[in-house]
């Protein structure tokens, strides 16, 4: 009787992940850590479907997402960005930089791109002042970024090079 | 047994004692905070996260807290050394660092452990200025309200909620500072399977968890000209609301009780044991039927609304189990819309009924949409013997000094079979006496059932005969009892034909809404032992004899189980999802 608001197919294969348990108890750190690697992250319909599955309260599975810094309930893109929004990196036109990676990625609401492959963030300043405007992703450092930058440094990360 | 010596004091106690245990049995008082033993639900709340109970043991660096350190062979314990005391202020000044300071407008003020505490340790003064957590408050059940800026983290609400209950709504959520124990996903309230129980009120040390008071709203009533405020009285409050005015646990203070609410300015000061009554009536009349093959057996007892909601959410598959009866409560608001509007002439949407019950689920229970008629609630207010008691101090009553007064009639008349339904045990009981007679044609001699009665056992089995039939009864009190009881049901294991089921460990007398009770069960054995007491006075003591509500039947409802009576006083159960 029970409806989850996400993706079937996957919710799918998180319960087949569950039955093949044998033990399962003690199984829910291993079970949330499934489930975000198929989900990306975790939102509450797949925690409560998980504490039915495994018939422990949901509070718990609550408690225990939330314990874990690992753990997500917001998606994050499979890659994330960051732009530094510092002083120095703000001066230099690193909002604009922000608004050129948010349209070519159609982002209009929350961080992420609707196709889920990049997640785009700002942050305080980094430290990296000599190089701003700063762009990182998934870490690594992109120093002295301008608008024109924008498409080829998001190529890099697409699969199969540029799709559009 | 081993050897231990506490302050200089020996003594000998047995294997797996506690310091604090041994300490009581030295007669030596060691404060604590967090801990709660309730030996007789089984509850041990043994989170040890608030460290006022630090004594010092010789041989150890550290010192050790009493409450969650058991004893060695030759333990030399000091719990009044300089450190002992300082460490002990220290850890209630760091808990008051991050506690708001409002004690004078609090709702727990006067009742607050914490606030026992700083005051039995002398602070004056909190050294350390810490950042305020702050959360968001939570009404939205309309019955239990949350303020966790007031939560000191001792984790009762979780282990009540848990182990005795077993409806593990609560959790603690998040890391570090902004740690809070709280419902999955930060819900509201009304959108998790919370029962309403209010055991975790009870326990809850602090008003981090108390009820949504509607004191304003009853004053408010009360002074409109335009409306025709009418009360009604649970069988609990009356063994248990001398307790707020200093009395006896135990005490029955039923014609004070009733003498206070009139001067209070209640038009009419009605019993719910009236309802309590008709509800017998009705549910034996449904449990003859089905003995007689119409419906599935057992039969549950529903009136209480907390228990209902843990079926709702845990049993769905179970709900044509549950008789159909509306709470007593419930069937005496609408009764009071109906049968007493049209009798006496007053326009039923000038009526306010207000309840006064040992209960936080009621707050929800009118709210629910299939008690309403025609959108309006049949039950306006519910308030706890808590709210009722703050009403009598702010009216300025002396409580102690009235006189003895009685109901009013019609819906004042009751049975000792209803004053019982405060009790585990009492329900059934009651059902008995009725369904005893109407089956068998015959007077029961002896209308006390022993078997189904008690404290200390969460189930409880009885074998009646009658005529020919052994009746198998089912008593539990508690949720984790009731929810034992059930599982064996569904999965076939046990067979009853009718059982009992209450909420709160104890029934009505330990209702989350009755005075606090700060771990004493003693004080919820004594009300027990009033509502037998209360039961033996009564001249009438089968529901089917109460002479009120045989008019009520013959002047408006028709036969018992017709048609009309199952309009006004029957209702349905909707399955809910665990969350
Ligand atoms: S809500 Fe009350 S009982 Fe629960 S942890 Fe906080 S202070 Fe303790
Ligand atoms: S009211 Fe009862 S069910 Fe609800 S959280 Fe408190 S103890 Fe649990
Ligand atoms: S046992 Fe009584 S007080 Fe407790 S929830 Fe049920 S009806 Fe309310
Ligand atoms: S009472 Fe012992 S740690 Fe809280």
């Amino acid at each position: 009787m029970a409806k989850y608001d996400v993706d079937s197919e996957k919710l799918k294969r998180l319960e087949d992940y569950i039955d093949s348990i044998e033990q399962k108890e003690g199984a829910l750190i291993g079970v949330l850590y499934k489930a975000q690697e198929i989900f990306g992250y975790l939102p509450k319909d797949v925690q409560l479907f998980i504490a039915r599955k495994l018939k422990i309260p949901a509070a718990k599975v609550f408690g225990v997402t939330t314990f874990y810094s690992y753990f997500t309930m917001e998606p994050r893109g499979k890659h994330v960005i960051n732009v530094c929004m510092g002083t120095a990196c703000f001066v230099k036109g690193a909002d604009k930089v922000l608004e050129e990676l948010r349209k070519q990625l159609n982002i209009t609401e929350g961080n992420m791109s609707p196709d889920g492959m990049f997640t785009v963030d700002s942050l305080r300043c980094v430290g990296a002042c000599g190089l701003a405007p700063v762009v990182m992703v998934d870490g690594k450092v992109y120093g002295r970024v301008k608008v024109e930058d924008v498409k080829a440094i998001l190529d890099e990360y697409r699969e199969g090079g540029s799709t559009q | 047994m081993i050897n231990v010596t506490i302050n200089d004091i020996k003594l000998k106690v047995p294997e797996g004692t506690t310091i604090l245990d041994a300490a009581k049995m030295a007669n030596i008082n060691i404060p604590t905070l967090c801990h709660l033993n309730l030996h007789d639900i089984k509850m041990v709340n043994r989170t040890a996260s608030c460290r006022v109970c630090l004594v010092e043991v010789e041989g150890r660096r550290n010192l050790a807290p009493a409450c969650a350190t058991e004893c060695f062979e030759g333990m030399v314990i000091k719990t009044n050394t300089k450190r002992a005391i300082r460490a002990r202020r220290t850890m209630v000044e760091l808990l008051l660092s991050d506690h708001p300071t409002d004690c004078l407008v609090c709702e727990k003020n006067g009742n607050c452990d914490l606030q026992k505490i700083a005051a039995d340790l002398g602070i004056r003064q909190i050294r350390f200025e810490g950042e305020q957590s702050t959360y968001e408050k939570d009404s939205s059940s309309g019955a239990l309200y949350r303020n966790p800026d007031k939560c000191i983290m001792c984790r009762r609400c979780e282990t009540m909620c848990n182990e005795v209950q077993t409806c593990s709504v609560y959790s603690a959520v998040d890391r570090g500072f902004e740690t809070v124990v709280g419902p999955a996903f930060n819900l509201p309230m009304l959108d998790t399977q919370c029962t309403f129980c209010g055991q975790c009120v009870s326990v809850c040390p602090t008003a981090a968890l108390t009820e949504v008071s509607y004191v304003q709203d009853v004053w408010n009533a009360l002074h409109d000209p335009d409306k025709y405020v009418i009360v009604q009285t649970a069988p609990a409050i009356r063994v248990a609301l001398g307790e707020e005015f200093g009395l006896k646990p135990g005490t029955i203070v039923t014609g004070k009780m009733v003498a206070a609410l009139r001067r209070l300015g209640f038009k009419k000061v009605f019993d719910t044991d009236f309802a309590a009554d008709v509800t017998i009536v009705e549910e034996s009349k449904e449990f003859i039927d089905r003995l007689n093959g119409k419906g599935r057996l057992p039969i549950l007892t529903s009136c209480c609304p907390s228990w209902v909601k843990f079926i709702e959410h845990q049993f769905p598959e179970l709900l044509d189990i549950p008789s159909t009866c509306k709470s007593p409560h419930m069937m005496f608001g609408a009764i009071a819309k109906t049968y007493f509007a049209e009798k006496f002439n007053i326009p039923a949407d000038k009526i306010v009924v207000v309840s006064v019950m040992p209960c936080i689920a009621k707050k929800y229970e009118i709210q629910r949409e299939e008690l309403k008629s025609d959108g309006v609630e049949n039950v306006d207010y519910v308030i706890t013997t808590r709210e009722f008691a703050k009403m009598i101090r702010e009216a300025g009553i002396d409580f102690t000094k009235l006189p003895d007064e009685d109901f009013d009639n019609p819906l004042g008349e009751s049975t000792g079979a209803s004053v019982i339904f405060g009790t585990t045990g009492g329900v059934i009981e009651a059902a008995l006496r009725t369904a005893y007679e109407w089956v068998t044609g015959e007077t029961l001699q002896d209308v006390e059932f022993h078997g189904v009665r008690g404290f200390e056992d969460g189930l409880k089995e009885a074998t009646v005969k009658l005529k020919d039939m052994e009746l198998k009864i089912g008593v539990a009190h508690g949720l984790g009892n009731a929810r034992r009881l059930l599982e064996d049901i569904r999965d076939g294991k046990r067979f009853y034909h009718a059982i009992e089921i209450m909420a709160c460990p104890g029934g009505c007398i330990d209702g989350g809404g009755q005075p606090y009770h700060h771990g004493n069960l003693e004080i919820v054995k004594a009300r027990m032992n009033a509502i037998y007491e209360e039961d033996r006075r009564k001249p009438i003591r089968k529901s089917h004899e109460n002479p009120a509500v045989i008019k009520l039947y013959q002047e408006y409802l028709g036969e018992y189980g017709g048609h009309k009576a199952h309009k006004i006083l029957h209702t349905h159960y909707t399955p809910r999802e665990t969350i």
